[in-house]
């Protein structure tokens, strides 16, 4: 016996003992549950790390009212699947005022709807820890990103007064008002996910997978009609396409790749042959240069 | 897509290897790790043109080279700067082996930096300019590795192509560096010598592996701990009455069903009846998995404690030695109370003064930011530990500053020592024990509790003029002789101590001994602690 781990279950050991930890130092935790596969492999480990118990903490989604409608079926029958104690928060103010992206642009539209609203519904619930399933190979500046992510009073985030964090030994010490965002997948890499989503056989979205659906081309994207609500440019007709979305977030926002894999085993070998990072689909990411640190900053997750 | 089962299978089941890579500025560190990104073909097209982008504005490089750096420093202020100021955690695979590298920055200021890097990794990367040999910071890189027991160092010697590829001067910075544990690799990142292949064309005379060959085929399971089992208890899982699990990490060593375990600081021995994990019961467990234990009998144990095997304790002591790396803007203050976190516990601790300096950087404080000192540190209450040159995973703790909540310090044990229970202890010079006369001076006793009543009770044993006061207001202390604050407020204890010692007035804060100007013999032989 050579007592080795491989890489993935050393990932996974990792995780539940970051999801222990927090929930050993503090007093309400929650999930934050965006529907997406990270979000799945979150709530899966989160649900292995307090077994045979149930979760010690409620799952949240906060809804832009912007989502896919696969998205919204599957979050409802997932969570029931899983047992978890599933809340959804929407900024009621911008639904009411009628906040939508493209009245509004990308970005003061996720500033309204999933920045602000995320920040309201953290503090209404007085969650002092937010598990998300956000990882360091995603983009630039999350490389620098602590495990344990503290966050001011305004629930901002400041790169230059992060706490040092050694070992496995987390500080969690916060004063009323602050938090903290931890992240148990830190080190995990897009392809970690599929292999663990396929050995775990974690149910997943299906907009994952390649199946035509209606979609126009909007500089370079291609968006997919999920409901009457897209705008269409005059003259603009969806064409069915063969596509698949590699992220999942606010239909109009998130571009879809031409693609036929169906199962994960053709998503990986897709991948691995990919000329575009994954977090290249997302629009809001190209508002300019070091747009998502200054998202992270404001309190975007 | 039988090809990628097997590949998804393959790599499922690689290793991994954290790793660090530290260097002064401008050893072409970011260049080094680019190369290593890109020669193993993770740096997707999009992150290459957004980069190419990027090197016309901020890029140091020439016209149409790319310059890898850039790919790596991720934050906005840095990219301004063109400095690397935190650690930056980087990932790759290659078919044999996943890696998770820990970019560390290389100025001064930053050796918290570095000490945070160097926490998580089995392998240091320490880089030296071919063209400036070993400096001062290599020096001090190579200690913080050593310090922070990491046992495999590579010392690559970057830029050999502007050296030309120069045997001697390879064997000079070699001779230099007087470390014969380590591994020496002459490489140039620039033009990807002896970074992923050998590059024999330019270096016919090095024959040993190339970076990458090395961090393939490095065997570092063979340094984890696997004899003494720790298992820091982080969480007590009770669905119902009849499962009571204690869930954690194994933090080393192994562990069996059946054998006999001791719960710490309890005392209170059973035995392993299960090995609990969502996938179903395990015979055993080892180190990093995490694992829910249930035991025999129905024992006390809490989050924070430590399971050991009965026959394998580790030291038990609230006193003990260890190496200490400064991480806080603000000075170690011996004597203050600093939360504690080891393992899975948290506790309080003070730092005694006569710290012994190992490394202070130029022009601070003393005990200041980035100061590397050996210490000895006490806990309020005793701590079960394993040196940390025998035990990582048990020999190591951090500091928080208890006001602002900042991870002030990183600690490694080296053993426990004899405990000083006198408030001396916590007072940075020597104290005159002296007999006092009294009779005719003022007191004041400030508090309403247990220990203001008590401190009454012996004064007034001694004077004849001892006044109470429940509340305070600073005129209280007007003519005084001699005062007690000895109310709940830690807080307004410190500040009439303060106001005391303005007015040359004799005070002892009971909250802290050292806050104040003299203590009472009862609190030197241990009963106030």
């Amino acid at each position: 016996m050579d007592f080795n781990l491989s890489q993935l279950r050393t990932l996974e050991a990792e995780a539940i003992e970051i999801f222990r930890d927090a929930v050993s130092q503090f007093e309400r935790p929650v999930l934050l549950y965006s529907i997406g596969k990270d979000s799945g492999v979150l709530a899966h480990i989160a649900k292995k790390a307090f077994y045979p118990a149930r979760l010690p903490f409620p799952v949240l989604h906060i809804d832009s009212t912007w989502k896919f409608r696969e998205m919204i079926a599957f979050r409802d029958w997932f969570c029931r699947e899983y047992g978890l104690d599933l809340r959804v928060h929407v900024n009621e103010a911008g639904r009411a005022a009628g906040v939508n992206p493209f009245d509004y642009g990308s970005r003061k539209y996720t500033d309204i709807m999933k920045t602000q609203s995320l920040k309201d519904a953290l503090r209404e619930g007085r969650f002092d820890v937010a598990f998300g399933g956000a990882r360091r190979d995603e983009e630039k500046s999350r490389a620098k990103e602590r495990i344990f992510s503290f966050r001011d009073r305004f629930q901002q985030w400041d790169p230059k007064n992060q706490r040092p964090e050694l070992w496995n030994l987390y500080n969690g010490r916060i004063n009323p008002g602050e938090s903290v965002r931890c992240f148990p997948l830190s080190n995990w890499t897009e392809l970690d996910i599929w292999q663990y989503i396929r050995l775990e056989k974690i149910p997943v979205v299906p907009l994952y997978f390649a199946k035509p659906r209606p979609i126009v081309e909007r500089d370079g994207a291609l968006i997919m009609v999920d409901d009457s609500r897209m705008r269409l440019e005059p003259g603009e007709v969806p064409q069915m396409r063969t596509v698949r979305f590699r992220t999942l977030g606010c239909y109009p926002l998130t571009g879809a790749v031409e693609s036929t894999a169906s199962t994960i085993e053709e998503i990986v070998a897709e991948m691995l042959e990919t000329r575009l990072s994954e977090r290249s689909t997302r629009v809001i990411d190209h508002d300019g240069d070091a747009s998502m640190e200054q998202k992270k900053r404001e309190g975007y997750f | 897509m039988d090809d990628i089962s097997s590949y998804l299978d393959a790599h499922e089941k690689k290793t991994l290897l954290r790793f660090l890579t530290c260097g002064s500025v401008d050893d072409g560190k970011s260049t080094l790790i680019g190369r290593l990104l890109y020669d193993s073909k993770l740096i997707y097209d999009d992150q290459l043109s957004a980069l190419r982008e990027a090197s016309g504005t901020h890029g140091t490089a020439g016209a149409g080279e790319i310059d890898y750096a850039l790919l790596l420093d991720g934050l906005k202020a840095e990219r301004e700067q063109g400095i690397t100021i935190d650690v930056a955690y980087r990932y790759f695979s290659t078919p044999r082996r996943k890696f998770i590298i820990a970019d560390c920055p290389g100025h001064e200021q930053y050796t918290r930096n570095m000490a945070t890097g160097a926490s998580t990794a089995d392998l240091a990367i320490i880089l030296v300019d071919a063209r400036h040999g070993v400096v001062a910071q290599t020096r001090r890189h190579a200690m913080i590795v050593r310090l922070l027991g990491i046992r495999h160092v590579v010392v690559a010697v970057n830029k050999m192509d502007l050296v030309d590829y120069s045997e001697a001067v390879f064997n000079k910075i070699k001779a230099e560096f007087q470390d014969p544990g380590s591994l020496f690799i002459p490489v140039s990142a620039k033009c990807g010598a002896n970074v992923t292949a050998r590059s024999r064309d330019v270096m016919p005379w090095y024959d040993g592996p190339s970076l990458l060959e090395h961090l393939e085929t490095v065997d570092v399971a063979a340094s984890r701990n696997l004899s003494d089992f720790r298992f820091p208890v982080q969480h007590v899982i009770r669905p119902d009455l009849d499962f009571r699990g204690f869930a954690g990490t194994v933090a080393s060593g192994v562990v069996r069903v059946g054998d006999e375990v001791t719960a710490l600081p309890s005392g209170k021995s059973s035995r392993v009846k299960r090995i609990v994990t969502a996938d179903g019961d395990l015979p055993l467990a080892f180190p990093p998995q995490a694992v829910t234990l249930t035991l025999e009998d129905e024992i006390d144990i809490s989050s924070g404690d430590m399971l050991v095997p009965s026959a394998n304790l580790p030291t038990v002591a609230s006193a003990f030695r260890a190496n200490l790396v400064w991480m806080d803007t603000a000075p170690l203050v011996p004597g203050k109370e600093y939360l504690f976190r080891h393992g899975s516990a948290w506790l309080k601790a003070f730092v005694r003064d006569g710290a012994k300096i190992l490394f202070a950087p130029s022009g601070g404080a003393p005990l200041a930011l980035n100061t590397i000192a050996e210490v000895v540190v006490e806990t309020t209450r005793p701590l079960a530990f394993d040196p940390y040159a025998k035990n990582r995973a048990t020999g190591r703790f951090i500091l928080v500053d208890p006001v602002t909540n900042q991870t002030s310090g990183a600690g490694m044990i080296l053993e426990g020592c004899e405990r000083q229970t006198t408030p001396e202890a916590k007072v940075a010079h020597p104290l005159l024990p002296v007999f006092v006369d009294l009779a005719a001076a003022p007191c004041l006793v400030i508090g309403n509790g247990a220990e203001a009543k008590r401190k009454v009770d012996e004064l007034r044993r001694y004077s004849a003029e001892v006044a109470v006061a429940e509340t305070f207001e600073e005129s209280d202390l007007d003519g005084k002789t001699l005062v007690v604050a000895a109310t709940d407020d830690n807080a307004l204890n410190a500040r009439i101590a303060a106001l005391c010692k303005a007015r040359n007035i004799l005070v002892n804060a009971t909250s802290d001994a050292a806050a104040g100007t003299f203590f009472f013999g009862a609190e030197r032989d241990g009963m106030a602690r």
